[in-house]
């Protein structure tokens, strides 16, 4: 079928942010001293980008032979991605300092990237997810390495390559292997074969390598070993980028491929996916408490998140589907707020990275520490603020489902976690400051924080907001 | 038509941008003018919203008035569900009707009074706030919601009552009468907390309506029920200052003068008055509660009045005025008499408020000087003020026709008409009590010889203070006016107004006959006595306290006692608090907080680190054990799936 | 006709090998050519069930892994190059700067 117009703007928001990042392509060779402009090119393309999605919203519907959806759940992502690229942006202050000629690369690449996310978020077929996917992640290779000069960089980089393709190798062979034995790689086609697909031990492996592919991106234990180095070594915007973009277009896919025609039904599968939840939220916050370095305690939190997050699917119900749609909003903005704060603590690459060097932080810097202890306190889950009411609503699908083993063992791990989260706001609050630098905040940052800090307040006393809309992808 | 009702939201919504924009920005803001206009103009904002609400309520047919807007979901487990909503109905509107409008005034007032105070915009940001939490108290359509607000009016208490940190006040800071007045309140807090639990535990709700409708067909002395009103009506005691809560509220006279008049006289105060009156339904139903309000409001009456009769600060006295006049408004609701507890809650607020800011106009103008003693002829310095404060004691002390009277008369008539002679008998005592009181401080501060320091030179405050005061004078004088009773010839709109909400409570009372020969026979009576009480002050203090210094040396046991406050402060540090104190440190903290918790949870945090610090270790940072420990999750995972 | 199973025991095969590889080599770019030869051998099955199945979908799939593969080994040698210029060798497990 040749496709029409309609189904141009259905992916209107992906059309135009790949166009407005290829149009960044031209204008750096064209204009040579244009780098100001780049990052305002960008965020209005985003926000038009925005603007589709809304209008999408309402028509959910199928284009291009059945290979992308879009509108609902497809806008909702592409709606989340657009943000998080708007606040990313806004916050790469340090950007110049590190690479001062390649600015509009790095904004390119950031746009790129949210395509990728957009894609892997409104994939209907197993071609297209795995396409987003890789896009996004050959953006994040190149950006994790962006301050070539420093050879953690340069490491965290080819770490994440070798690792992100070895994982690539297993997704694609899930895809294999699905095409194999349903003849067919569109969602909705597989679907329809459960449940008696189910019985061929061919594709019970398939989907478990597919599992185990997203399950690379999403940092569940045991495939989260790159997580804590590559955080490291990138550039802190840039981490943030993959902590919350990265993770939630890959729990998109997740939810597309798993729980959309599933339901994830097979008790085998389920069973597998709780242990890696248990392993995750275990592995996530243990080790978070043995760091020192506040981006690898990021990480960790990260990984832990991941494990929360995954809670939700396995309890399999429409709540718990709910509950990952609207912590993924809570976690994305609080981490992306929490490493924008890092990334001007840090001013230079690598340096003031350390818990220690956050002593005193609400003296010299008020409004970061501020700032830093909303985020920590959301990513604890303490009301009045989101992560709470996220973390709420994961733990009650469990609940419902009858799995409060998997409930006890969350909150529990939930309170180690609380001892690294706190530990950062003690030395905010009430060590003697090291050094009495002021730091000097750009008006874009302190947009993207202020408008972080409240929507993770605003979510927190008024969830309905938000969870009204999430409520209406999953009435089955 | 466009209905008002549903822009209900934003009477609370303008003080918390209010709020919001002193609190966060104050700082930056210099210009006094602009924060004063800020934050007056959000209270006057709301109040101007309530009367639109209010006059389209009073054209609405009596049972159309009732209405519930719901702003938004907020809690919702399990089977209960609580809404952030409102509930409008006569009662609240009124409630919000006072909050805003005497709110507004003091607001005025405050704009001068606190002029030049290096805390100005907190002062004004911490005012909206308990403006903002108070409307969520008597707007509240459940209680869960009402006890946020309630909370929440107690935090603004606490920060207001210690305004002023780095001062002294009464041989210590003003912060530890601000932990005073949260920690007495936190009893009450955890009767209202139970009282909650109960209710949801009986009626699976808390929703105001939801829970009076099915606590309604109970049948009258219900344990449960009983148990319910008397842990709410602990609440009230705690908020509202009553026997034996009441320490408090004297000690929260360290906070500047306007927050003395808005918070502890006219609007939190009396949260506990409008609680009862708002559980009429259920309180009527519990005959043992009924008692025992009536009894401790009539006894803080009579208690409270005998103290302020010696005491010499001329905020104290006023407190404890208030407390006398709180205990009258228990005493209406013990009876039954709802509407008439509201009514003197509606008329005291007027008053009180005036009276306070007369005392804080006098302050002001003597630089801060508290002591009545020191005071004097103030009359020919302060016109108005002297003016406007006279109005207010006539109000007070019940000569009619002013505001005070008619509430007041109405409360000892139902008093009497429930029955009970002895009721009455001790809410005359404490009427005339009051009369003597009041004009004791009158006589002291505006009368005789002028005491003060030569080189205090008082004189008439701004008239941003003195236009609220003659506002508040017009209403203590005609205020009453809505409520005359019909006896006397009036139609008693007020109590009309309000006859949909207490309903149900009236339904269950005995009909008073109007026995017209009686009521005014009583109110001959009660009359009589307050002027009598007037009499004997002036005669007392007019000249000079010769007579009254030989009456207190005559009686010095009882003065003392009088004067020392019945040493209920000091029965309760040696009885209650220094033995919980002694044993928490001694046991609770030193044994077993020290030694065994915190050791316990020391020695898992220490462990748990130490395995994060060994575990770490996994983390070589060589991509091969990465991939390694990747290929072991996997072979894992298939080997569980092939057995 | 050579049946379907001894397509896919070879593709199996084929990626166990570049697994293997991946595990024990430790020259960064033979790594790299171990995850090529995975990604081959994935290829291989699609093309096999595409086949078999008659199919064109999969043959289709393929084309799209070779150009991302391209375009990975693109961007991964640029990686390998610009560590190289700061480290001076490739032996991954010398590679561990970050860690614990």
């Amino acid at each position: 079928m040749i496709p029409t117009l309609q189904d141009y703007l259905n992916i209107a928001p992906i059309l135009v942010v790949s166009s407005v990042a290829l149009l960044e392509v031209v204008i750096k060779i064209l204009f040579k001293n244009s780098k100001k402009w780049f990052s305002y090119i960008s965020i209005s393309g985003l926000l038009v980008a925005i603007y589709f999605a809304v209008y999408n919203f309402g028509a959910i519907s199928l284009s291009f032979n059945d290979m992308l959806f879009s509108g609902g759940f497809a806008s909702f992502f592409e709606i989340l991605f657009c943000i998080i690229g708007i606040l990313t942006i806004l916050q790469s202050e340090s950007v110049n300092k590190i690479d001062e000629f390649n600015t509009a690369e790095y904004q390119i690449l950031i746009l790129f990237s949210i395509v990728g996310m957009m894609i892997m978020g409104s994939g209907a077929d197993l071609i297209t997810i795995f396409l987003g996917l890789e896009l996004m992640s050959i953006c994040f290779y190149i950006l994790a390495g962006f301050a070539r000069k420093h050879v953690a960089a340069n490491e965290a980089s080819l770490k994440y390559f070798l690792l992100g393709a070895f994982a690539t190798g297993f997704l694609l062979y899930g895809i294999a292997l699905i095409y194999g034995t349903t003849g067919t790689t569109n969602i909705l086609a597989i679907a329809r074969q459960y449940p008696m697909i189910f019985s061929i031990p061919l594709h019970v492996i398939g989907f478990i390598l597919l599992l185990i592919g997203f399950a690379f991106k999403v940092a569940l234990v045991p495939f989260h070993m790159w997580v804590p180095d590559v955080y490291e070594g990138s550039m802190t915007n840039v981490t943030g980028l993959m902590a919350s973009g990265g993770k939630a277009s890959a729990f998109a896919a997740f939810l597309l491929t798993f729980s959309i025609p599933l339901g994830v039904k097979n008790m085998e599968l389920i069973q597998i996916i709780s242990w890696l939840a248990v392993a995750t939220m275990f592995v996530g916050n243990i080790f978070g408490l043995a760091q020192r370095n506040i981006k690898r305690m990021l990480g960790y939190s990260s990984i832990a998140h991941a494990g929360y997050l995954l809670v939700g699917l396995v309890s399999s119900n429409s709540l718990g589907n709910q509950g990952i749609l609207f912590y993924l909003v809570i976690y994305s903005v609080t981490t992306i707020c929490a490493f924008g704060v890092v990334s001007f603590v840090e001013d230079e690459y690598g340096k003031n990275l350390n818990i220690e060097d956050y002593s005193g932080l609400s003296v010299s810097n008020p409004f970061l520490a501020a700032v830093m202890s909303l985020c920590m306190f959301s990513l604890i889950g303490i009301p009045p603020l989101a992560g709470f009411v996220g973390k709420y609503y994961l733990f009650a699908s469990a609940v419902q489902s009858n799995l409060i083993w998997i409930v006890v063992i969350g909150i529990l791990t939930s309170i180690i976690s609380l001892y690294y989260y706190l530990r950062i706001i003690v030395f905010m609050y009430f060590k003697e400051p090291k050094t009495e630098n002021k730091i000097i905040l750009s008006t874009e940052s302190k947009i993207s924080l202020i408008f972080s800090s409240v929507l993770i307040l605003l979510l927190g006393i008024y969830p309905s907001l938000l969870l009204s809309v999430v409520e209406k992808f999953f009435k089955l | 038509m466009v209905s008002m009702y549903q822009f209900i939201g934003l009477i609370p919504l303008f003080p918390l941008i209010g709020f919001l924009i002193n609190g966060l920005l104050g700082s930056k803001i210099k210009s006094e003018k602009i924060i004063g206009s800020i934050s007056v103009l959000a209270v006057s904002l709301s109040f101007l919203v309530s009367t639109f609400i209010f006059f389209e309520m009073i054209n609405l047919p009596t049972e159309e008035r009732l209405k519930i807007v719901t702003l938004f979901s907020w809690i919702n487990v399990g089977s209960i569900n609580v809404d952030i909503s409102y509930q409008i109905d006569q009662l609240s509107i009124l409630m919000t009707l006072i909050i805003t409008g005497v709110g507004s005034l003091i607001h005025i007032y405050a704009t001068g009074y606190m002029h030049g105070d290096s805390g100005y915009w907190r002062f004004f940001a911490y005012l909206n706030l308990f403006i903002f939490t108070m409307l969520n108290l008597v707007l509240a359509d459940n209680f869960l919601l009402m006890f946020l607000g309630w909370e929440g009016v107690g935090l603004c208490s606490y920060l207001l009552i210690g305004f002023w940190y780095d001062r002294d006040f009464e041989n210590s800071t003003t912060s530890v009468a601000a932990k005073k007045a949260f920690i007495v309140n936190r009893i009450g807090d955890f009767g209202f907390l139970i009282a909650m639990f109960l209710i949801v535990q009986e009626f699976g709700s808390l929703q105001f309506l939801s829970v009076f409708s099915q606590a309604s067909v109970i049948p009258s002395g219900d344990k449960i029920l009983t148990a319910i009103t008397l842990l709410l009506f602990l609440g009230a005691t705690g908020k509202s200052a009553q026997i034996p809560l009441f320490v408090w509220l004297p000690d929260a006279m360290a906070g500047p003068t306007p927050v003395s008049a808005l918070i502890h006289a006219a609007t939190m105060v009396t949260a506990g008055v409008y609680l009862l009156a708002r559980s009429s339904t259920m309180f009527i139903l519990a005959p043992i509660t009924m008692d025992v309000v009536a009894v401790i409001g009539i006894c803080t009456a009579v208690f409270a009045g005998t103290i302020a009769l010696v005491q010499n600060d001329i905020k104290k006295i006023l407190a404890y005025s208030t407390l006398s006049q709180l205990g009258f408004m228990f005493l209406a609701c013990g009876v039954g008499a709802f509407s008439v507890g509201v009514f003197h809650l509606m008329t005291h607020a007027f008053f009180k408020a005036l009276l306070f800011l007369g005392a804080g106009a006098i302050i002001h103008s003597l630089h801060h000087e508290q002591n009545i003693q020191k005071m004097g002829g103030l009359k020919k310095y302060l016109p108005k003020t002297a003016a406007t404060f006279f109005i207010a004691a006539f109000a007070i002390s019940g000569i009619p026709p002013l505001s005070g009277f008619f509430s007041k008369d109405e409360i000892l008539w139902k008093a009497f008409s429930s029955g009970s002679i002895w009721l009455w008998l001790f809410g005359i005592i404490g009427a005339c009590l009051t009369a003597f009181y009041i004009f004791r401080l009158v006589t002291l501060v505006f009368n005789g010889e002028e005491r003060f320091d030569e080189d205090l030179h008082p004189k008439e405050v701004p008239s941003a203070m003195t236009i609220p005061l003659i506002i508040l004078a017009v209403l203590s004088a005609i205020g009453g006016l809505i409520g005359i009773p019909h006896f006397l010839g009036g139609s008693n709109k007020f109590e009309e107004f309000l006859e949909p909400i207490f309903k149900r409570a009236n339904y269950q009372l005995p009909i008073a006959h109007d026995e017209i020969f009686m009521e005014y026979l009583l109110m001959s009576i009660s009359v009589a006595l307050a002027v009598g009480g007037i009499l004997f002050a002036r005669h007392l203090y007019l000249k000079d306290n010769s007579i009254a210094e030989k009456i207190s040396k005559k009686y010095n046991y009882g003065y003392k006692l009088l004067f020392n406050k019945y040493f209920v402060d000091e029965f309760y540090d040696k009885v209650v608090v220094n033995p919980i104190k002694n044993f928490s440190d001694s046991v609770l903290w030193k044994k077993l907080d020290v030694k065994i918790i915190d050791e316990f949870i020391n020695a898992s945090g220490r462990i748990t680190e130490y395995l994060s610090s060994l575990f770490v270790k996994i983390q070589t940072g060589v991509t091969d054990t990465y991939v390694l420990i990747f290929v072991m999750g996997v072979v894992l995972i298939l080997l569980r799936m092939i057995i | 006709m050579i049946p379907i199973q001894y397509y896919l025991l070879f593709a199996g095969f084929l990626f166990s090998v570049g697994l293997v590889g991946v595990l024990i080599r430790r020259n960064a770019i033979v790594v790299f050519m171990c995850i090529e030869i995975m990604l081959n051998s994935v290829n291989l099955t699609f093309v096999t069930f595409s086949a078999y199945l008659g199919d064109a979908t999969g043959q289709i799939v393929v084309f799209f892994v070779m150009t991302v593969a391209a375009a990975e080994a693109a961007v991964g040698l640029a990686i390998i190059i610009s560590l190289f210029r700061n480290k001076q060798t490739l032996n991954i497990n010398e590679i561990n700067l970050l860690k614990w």
